[in-house]
């Protein structure tokens, strides 16, 4: 299986999407082109506000901006939105409700930068802040449509979001929806829930997984928070073996999380299994080595099954491989800053 | 100038001599008798409360008084406002809230805007509203009292607040996305933050005076209640912070040193129209117009009765206050 590869999915679109929309502006903190939006800036000069390496002042000018009826749309890698200026962001935006929109580029490991540029944790972290409304697009066409969803919230959006050479997996004509989750296939035996760019690589293994007779329901979740969509409750009930969860993230406090809550306040008691960092901070690499190395790729998963199940599913490393849609693991991927 | 505690060098130094003959007397007079005004109720609010936020009221008293007695165009209020209760926290979806910025009457293009960032002011705060006619008489009687607005620590829902800034130095920053948005729109009006001096030890204050100048925000003003003092006692102890105003004017801000506790020089400074954002730092005496005060030093932030002689002494200063 293999995807249309959309090269830089964000860049004219948010420069279209902006055109007839005068209240969005661009705040960034010196990583203008890394996050796409140099373009953007040459295009709305006067729309766009360099802030510097200043992320917790950054903070504030878009609470201000937002008070007075401005829509700042701040970009910059996800780390650097939630970590340092956490303070700020809880007391000058998200006490408030204020319409913030925070861009956060290369989340997880996608990131040869290391443990100081991977947000393995935003999730977490933003999923205890009331009033957060927590986005992840998995592909191009939610790269794009995310900008309609995050511009009707009233009240600060995390978007973690995808750049450079970005699959296209869903439709155009199919975007992004609020608190909707996407069926990608329906079974009874495991119930498979994935978010990011762990959704693409889990469709490397499910067609297998299916060849092997199992009945596999696989929801791509791409709202965070709010968690409240009825076909996640009910994709957790049909589960008769287990129910498996897919992150780029910590296994703590994400989706994993957030399933294992809707699944203990409904006492639904198939067994869980979390895959993404099981709570260790990784190392400057490459996303292929690394999803590899921390075991969220699709050998992970396959390898997940087989232990839920107590047996060999006989799939092979070079199954996998002829699974492997070009894009996640191309050379023209590796992500410079 | 009476004795000031933790007089610095710097101050001196910098200060500039100001005209006063920019103010007409009355406006100085009607600013002195809402800064006495402001001591007086403070300290009776801590005799009543056997604690509170005094030597803020000392150091302040001035700045506020002139601030709210003329130097700062704020919209009118018709009658002074009942001090609200508590409606809830802000919520997505949900803009019944009001926040503290109604105090200041309604905003316009031309009016001026007041942020306050030290939170802990708040009881001063409140005192200089009901000294110029904008909260009830007996607000300070809700002073944090259960399901109250007037927070002992001010936020937005609290009178005289339109931002959330307990976690100090968070106001340069919104007021400088507030000053943005206005010079975006064209608006004449100035954005003001009243700060104090402690809020420089932290880095957010410089990113955000950087991010001022460097997008030119010139109708930004900061004015500081420079009292020298913080939570564990003088500054030069805690972490020193001078040379103030060489440090702000080296980002790019005009800067003005003034006697914070001569309203004719807060009135002078505050009339300078510059190209840059300008600052204002008051030096003030953490016990001015309450000299019993000093003999706490060199812990001044909460004041909180130890005896009841301590206390009698502070009720006959209140009497003298009040003669």
């Amino acid at each position: 299986m293999s995807y249309e590869i959309v090269t830089r999915p964000h860049q004219q679109n948010f420069i279209d999407w902006a055109k007839d929309k005068p209240e969005v502006l661009v705040l960034s903190a010196d990583l203008t082109n890394s996050c796409e939006v140099g373009k953007w800036r040459d295009t709305y000069p006067t729309r766009f506000f360099s802030m510097g390496m200043a992320e917790q002042n950054m903070m504030g000018f878009a609470a201000g901006l937002a008070r007075e009826g401005f829509e700042p749309w701040l970009h910059t890698f996800s780390v650097f939105l939630y970590r340092r200026p956490l303070d700020q962001l809880q007391m000058s935006i998200a006490y408030p409700a204020l319409k913030v929109r925070l861009v956060g580029f290369l989340p997880g490991i996608m990131t040869p930068g290391g443990v100081t540029h991977q947000a393995i944790e935003d999730i977490a972290i933003l999923r205890t802040i009331p009033n957060m409304t927590i986005l992840e697009v998995g592909d191009a066409t939610e790269a794009q449509s995310v900008l309609d969803v995050a511009h009707a919230v009233d009240g600060p959006v995390y978007i973690r979001m995808l750049r450079g050479e970005v699959s296209r997996i869903f439709p155009v004509d199919e975007p992004f929806k609020l608190n909707t989750a996407r069926i990608l296939s329906t079974g009874n035996d495991l119930t498979l829930i994935t978010s990011g760019i762990a959704t693409e690589e889990a469709l490397r293994a499910v067609p297998l997984l299916q060849g092997n007779g199992l009945g596999i329901t696989h929801l791509h979740i791409s709202t965070h928070k709010p968690f409240d969509d009825p076909k996640i409750l009910a994709a957790l009930r049909s589960a008769k073996h287990g129910v498996i969860t897919m992150e780029n993230h910590s296994v703590i406090g994400g989706l994993g999380s957030a399933v294992a809550e809707v699944m203990a306040e409904n006492s639904i008691s198939a067994p869980l299994s979390r895959i993404g960092l099981q709570d260790t901070y990784a190392h400057g690499a490459s996303q292929k080595f690394l999803m590899s190395e921390y075991g969220l790729d699709a050998k992970a998963l396959v390898e997940r099954v087989e232990r839920i199940l107590g047996k060999k599913l006989g799939i092979q490393e070079s199954d996998l491989a002829e699974q492997r849609s070009i894009n996640v693991h191309s050379s023209a991927k590796v992500e410079a800053l | 100038m009476g004795a000031c505690l933790f007089r610095s060098i710097s101050y001196a130094a910098e200060r500039q001599l100001m005209n006063s003959a920019v103010a007409d007397n009355a406006d100085l007079q009607r600013m002195e008798t809402i800064a006495h005004g402001i001591r007086k109720r403070v300290l009776s609010h801590v005799l009543s409360n056997n604690g509170g936020y005094m030597s803020q009221a000392c150091s302040a008293a001035e700045l506020l008084a002139a601030l709210y007695g003329g130097v700062l165009k704020l919209g009118p209020v018709e009658s002074p406002i009942d001090p609200p209760q508590f409606m809830g926290v802000p919520k997505i979806g949900e803009h019944t809230y009001q926040t503290g910025a109604q105090f200041h009457g309604p905003k316009g293009a031309n009016f001026d805007r007041l942020i306050v960032s030290p939170a802990h002011y708040a009881l001063v705060v409140y005192a200089a509203l009901i000294e110029t006619g904008r909260l009830r008489e007996d607000g300070l009687e809700y002073f944090n009292r259960d399901g109250s607005t007037v927070e002992m620590i001010g936020a937005e829902h609290s009178p005289g607040f339109e931002t959330t800034t307990g976690s100090l130095a968070q106001a340069l920053s919104q007021a400088g996305g507030i000053a943005l948005a206005r010079k975006l729109r064209g608006e004449e009006g100035r954005t003001w933050v009243f700060m104090s001096d402690g809020e420089f030890q932290e880095g957010q204050t410089w990113e955000a005076l950087s991010a001022a100048s460097f997008h030119n925000l010139s109708s930004l003003r900061i004015i500081v209640d420079v009292n020298q003092a913080q939570c564990d006692g003088p500054m030069e102890t805690v972490m020193a912070i001078e040379p103030l105003a060489e440090r702000v004017r080296s980002f790019g801000w005009d800067v003005s040193v003034v006697d914070g506790h001569s309203l004719s020089e807060i009135i002078a400074a505050s009339q300078s129209d510059t190209a840059k954002p300008h600052a204002i730092l008051c030096y003030t005496d953490p016990v001015r117009g309450l000299p019993i005060l000093a003999e706490r030093a060199p812990t001044l932030h909460y004041l909180r009765f130890t005896s009841t002689a301590e206390r009698a002494k502070y009720e006959d200063a209140y009497k003298e206050m009040v003669q």
